[in-house]
């Protein structure tokens, strides 16, 4: 019984520290004044993070929202009510798909890049140099990559949804004959920019957040071997994709008035 | 100014749970060559780390310059840096620049030099480690040695007041180490840099250092010339200068008795 306890204890213990050392890394690397010179730096993470994500966000896009107008389709028009397939498309998208899911996909192809990107400097000394010419890694490599996740993943979410509903009306309205001005009239009604789109954004930028904090801690805090890097790549993955997963039922049961 | 660039007062720093220092003091001469040495796994790399602040001591002190490293904030303990060279055993340049920007990163970051400056600088500073030729390349497209080169060129750059090779002779041909000797030999000599080297190679070290302390199972055991060492009663010292397979110093990493282990088999 005792030794359970123990065991418990330490776990609890284990886990504060782990958060412990997280928080200050994301403290220290955040909370200093950005310098002018770091600008370019954060350019070419802006670059790394979002711009080469552009493409599978795009496809992923396009491919859900065509999924969603088959079969929003075929069940609103039991009820002839096909003419609100772009309205709910919209919504689903807006209000919970588009962040969810370019958060899942941003966790998978950005954050275990920066991982095992940081991992591996850390693994071959590249992180201890930096620190013994006098430059802190935690401005000069963390900080960027936060900065660049926390102000790319609202763009790439929105990019998701717009690709999103432009598939819905390829499937909706040319394909399945829904009634053009219907499709986009219902949407532009029911869709309102505080209620519905800006709720989506603040998900999407807490999501950035947490995937690239966790991805440079997971690096910055991974053992030096190559074995360590790949645990600590998966880790990245697992724990911000469910972090992704959870924290989106927080901010739609706190957004959204339950 | 006191004279000791580096003093290191009763240090005991432990790794898990193995003892790495015991109680260690030693005192490192400015403008001097040092020489940590022992055998490996005697932590000497560690000691580097210490006095670059990267690890902090269980107990006891480390100065430098004056100032107790562990003392410092991050903000105070990074500019202190900025007058310490380190030059690590596997090179560690930045990997996603060139040679070039490699050596031009410190000067580019702490100075505020014209670009055509820092251009000459870094080619005088690459001609000096032979590699002014290879400014264009990057680093995986250098061996090992010359890997080793470019990161010393990187660590002069900006002139410190002090120097730290670790393991600066381990896998240079011999030219190339020549040239590494006499680098850290000029350095010292011109710009009075403080050299601490790091190194199990006996004969180079001997052959630059003004100073050797000799570490072994986490406390000092040697200290002094290269000839005082040389003529040292102490079986521990001798027995690393003669290069002994086993004496005093244990060759082995502590283990059961060979013979019993060899015939129990394992406790499965």
């Amino acid at each position: 019984m005792i030794s359970r306890l123990r065991k418990l204890g330490q776990y609890l213990l284990s886990i504060m520290s782990v958060l412990g050392r997280a928080g200050e890394l994301w403290w220290q690397a955040v909370w200093r004044r950005p310098r002018l010179s770091n600008a370019p730096l954060l350019m070419r993470q802006i670059y790394q993070l979002g711009v080469l994500s552009v493409v599978i966000i795009a496809l992923s896009g396009f491919s859900i929202g065509a999924v969603l107008a088959l079969q929003g389709y075929n069940q609103l028009v039991k009820y002839g009510a096909e003419s609100a397939l772009g309205l709910g498309v919209a919504l689903v998208l807006v209000m919970e798909i588009g962040p969810v899911v370019s958060g899942l996909l941003f966790a998978g192809r950005a954050g275990s890049a920066v991982t095992a990107e940081i991992g591996l400097m850390k693994a071959t000394e590249q992180l201890s140099s930096m620190e013994m010419i006098g430059v802190d890694p935690l401005q000069r490599i963390i900080a960027p990559r936060i900065w660049a996740g926390f102000i790319s993943m609202p763009i790439l979410s929105l990019m998701f949804c717009v690709v999103g509903i432009w598939g819905a009306s390829l499937v909706g309205v040319n394909w399945l004959g829904v009634y053009e001005g219907a499709f986009w009239s219902a949407m532009q009604e029911g869709v309102d920019f505080e209620t519905h789109v800006l709720k989506g954004i603040v998900k999407s930028v807490v999501f950035g957040l947490v995937v690239t904090w966790v991805a440079v801690f997971q690096g910055y805090d991974a053992e030096p071997t190559s074995e360590g890097i790949a645990a600590a790549t998966t880790r990245t993955v697992v724990y911000s994709s469910v972090a992704v997963l959870v924290l989106d039922f927080f901010l739609t049961l706190v957004m959204f008035n339950f | 100014m006191s004279d000791s660039h580096v003093r290191i007062e009763n240090v005991t720093f432990s790794r898990g749970s193995r003892r790495i220092f015991d109680g260690v003091s030693l005192e490192i001469p400015r403008g001097k060559i040092v020489a940590i040495m022992g055998p490996s796994g005697s932590g000497k790399t560690t000691m580097l780390r210490l006095i670059g602040g990267q690890l902090k001591p269980a107990t006891g002190k480390v100065w430098v310059e004056d100032k107790c490293v562990s003392r410092l904030t991050r903000t105070q303990l990074f500019a202190l840096r900025r007058n310490m060279g380190m030059l690590f055993q596997s090179g560690a340049l930045f990997t996603d620049i060139s040679v070039f920007d490699n050596v031009a990163f410190p000067l580019r970051i702490h100075t505020d030099l014209p670009e055509e400056m820092i251009r000459d600088l870094v080619l005088i500073k690459l001609q000096a480690v032979g590699l002014r030729g290879a400014s264009a390349l990057f680093p995986a497209e250098l061996s090992g040695g010359m890997n080793r080169r470019v990161a010393l060129a990187r660590s002069i750059a900006l002139d410190p007041s002090m120097m730290m090779y670790d393991e600066p002779f381990t896998g240079l041909d011999p030219i190339a180490m020549g040239v590494v000797v006499q680098l850290i030999r000029t350095l010292n000599k011109v710009f009075g840099t403080t050299s601490i080297i790091v190194s199990h190679d006996l004969q180079e070290t001997a052959s630059i250092a003004d100073v050797i302390y000799v570490i072994a199972d986490g406390k000092l055991i040697g200290a002094g010339s290269p000839e005082e060492l040389f003529n040292a009663e102490s079986p521990r010292v001798q027995q690393f200068i003669k290069g002994l397979p086993d004496g005093p110093v244990p060759f082995h990493y502590p283990a059961r008795d060979f013979e019993t282990e060899l015939l129990e088999g394992d406790d499965l």
